[in-house]
């Protein structure tokens, strides 16, 4: 029994850090043709980050961004990629609440779930009292 | 300075940050602010949001190479991870709150923090002792491979630990940085954790902390996708050039000069703090 557990385990952090591996990587291309949009289109534009305006409503919410990365707009893609980059984590808690209920683990299938709440609630819900 | 121009010295710039961060196991995060704000003027609230894109691209990057050494606790950093993550939500919204002077004086201080846990020797570990029940029942006890065969080791004072840790999410979401000098404390000082676990797991959660805040600063307008490019993928290109140097390096002497780099560059956050420039 122990051992077996102790295999479970092994591979599912091999399947977790594979999957943070891939996420990483697709954001980064994503990134980086949303960069080469960008610098093309925008390249000789002033930069100018010295006062804070914040962002458009284009680039504040998932589906928002979505949205507008779809236009092929470059500011849309990249950030797209960083939304993905964000989403790694949250893949990453998600998939271990399945690796915790697989070893029937019931309080740290609670606890995962928690900090997956936390997790969506700062994506999705922040926003409304922001 | 034009977009193009700007966008290639803050990718050097950031490269730099990622790779002397990943050699020194300092992490890139903690010079990038002051970097962006100080030499690039840029208004601290965008460097925050850049920053923080970047320590969850390292992180995740990292992660997957020391997931498979077998170090890192998952147990330990999921239960931390309820602390570091509500403690990063609360981090996120005071950085709406708190004047961006106050900001950059905390900033400056956690800088120092940080050079000081660099430079000071490690505690030897105290022997064993009977484990504790908190500890026993949150199944956080656990085991490393060594040389030696592997290594069982015991976990002391959770409530601190995770009172600590708390503390920890709330300043990488308040900053924008991974605060791994913080997290590394509350698990080897308090906890007694081995230091390759504090270390590897802290990694490991770093991203996880730093994407409940992410979801803020997304919706708050902090994250600029302009300004954010050439930071993450320059932090991640010089991380990952770190870690593959890392074997071959001798990293005493270029920890004492990254010391002293964050030493200055905290020293100027808190006096530009104080004098109101940022």
């Amino acid at each position: 029994m122990k051992n077996s557990v102790a295999w479970t385990d092994q591979r599912f952090e091999e399947l977790i850090a594979n999957l943070l591996r891939a996420g990483v990587l697709l954001s980064a291309t994503v990134v980086f043709l949303g960069a080469v949009l960008y610098l093309v289109r925008h390249g000789f534009e002033p930069a100018d980050y010295r006062l804070f305006h914040g962002e458009p409503d284009q680039l504040k919410s998932p589906h928002a961004i979505l949205a507008y990365a779809f236009h092929l707009r470059g500011r849309g893609l990249i950030q797209l990629g960083l939304l993905l980059l964000i989403a790694t984590p949250v893949a990453r808690v998600t998939f271990s609440v399945f690796g915790f209920a697989r070893e029937r683990d019931r309080m740290y299938v609670g606890f995962t779930l928690l900090v997956l709440i936390v997790l969506l609630y700062s994506l999705f819900g922040s926003s409304l009292i922001a | 300075m034009n977009v193009l121009e700007f966008t290639f010295l803050v990718c050097i710039g950031s490269t730099l940050a990622g790779l002397l961060g990943s050699l020194t196991g300092l992490g890139g995060g903690v010079v990038l602010v002051p970097l962006l704000t100080i030499f690039f003027k840029v208004d601290l609230h965008y460097a925050i949001g850049a920053s923080l894109v970047s320590v969850i691209a390292t992180s995740s990057g990292a992660a997957a190479a020391y997931v498979k050494e077998g170090f890192s606790n998952i147990r330990i950093g999921m239960f931390l991870e309820i602390a570091t993550t509500l403690g990063a939500l609360l981090g996120a919204f005071l950085t709406a709150k708190v004047p961006t002077s106050a900001i950059a004086i905390i900033f400056g201080s956690v800088l120092l923090y940080s050079a000081y846990v660099s430079r000071r020797t490690r505690p030897r570990s105290l022997g064993d002792h009977p484990p504790d029940p908190m500890a026993t029942r949150l199944q956080l006890n656990g085991s490393f491979p060594t040389s030696e065969g592997i290594r069982h080791y015991n976990v002391y004072n959770v409530p601190t630990g995770f009172g600590l840790m708390f503390g920890a999410g709330a300043l990488s979401g308040l900053l924008g940085i991974g605060s791994g000098a913080v997290k590394v404390l509350a698990m080897d000082q308090a906890m007694r954790v081995p230091f390759k676990v504090s270390t590897t797991t802290s990694n490991f959660m770093i991203g996880v902390t730093a994407a409940a805040s992410a979801g803020v600063y997304l919706s708050r307008g902090y994250i600029d996708p302009g300004l954010s490019m050439p930071v993450m993928l320059g932090v991640l290109a010089g991380s990952l050039v770190g870690t593959r140097l890392l074997v071959k390096t001798e990293t005493k002497q270029l920890r004492l000069v990254f010391s002293i780099v964050i030493v200055l560059l905290g020293l100027q956050m808190i006096y530009q703090g104080i004098a109101g420039k940022i």
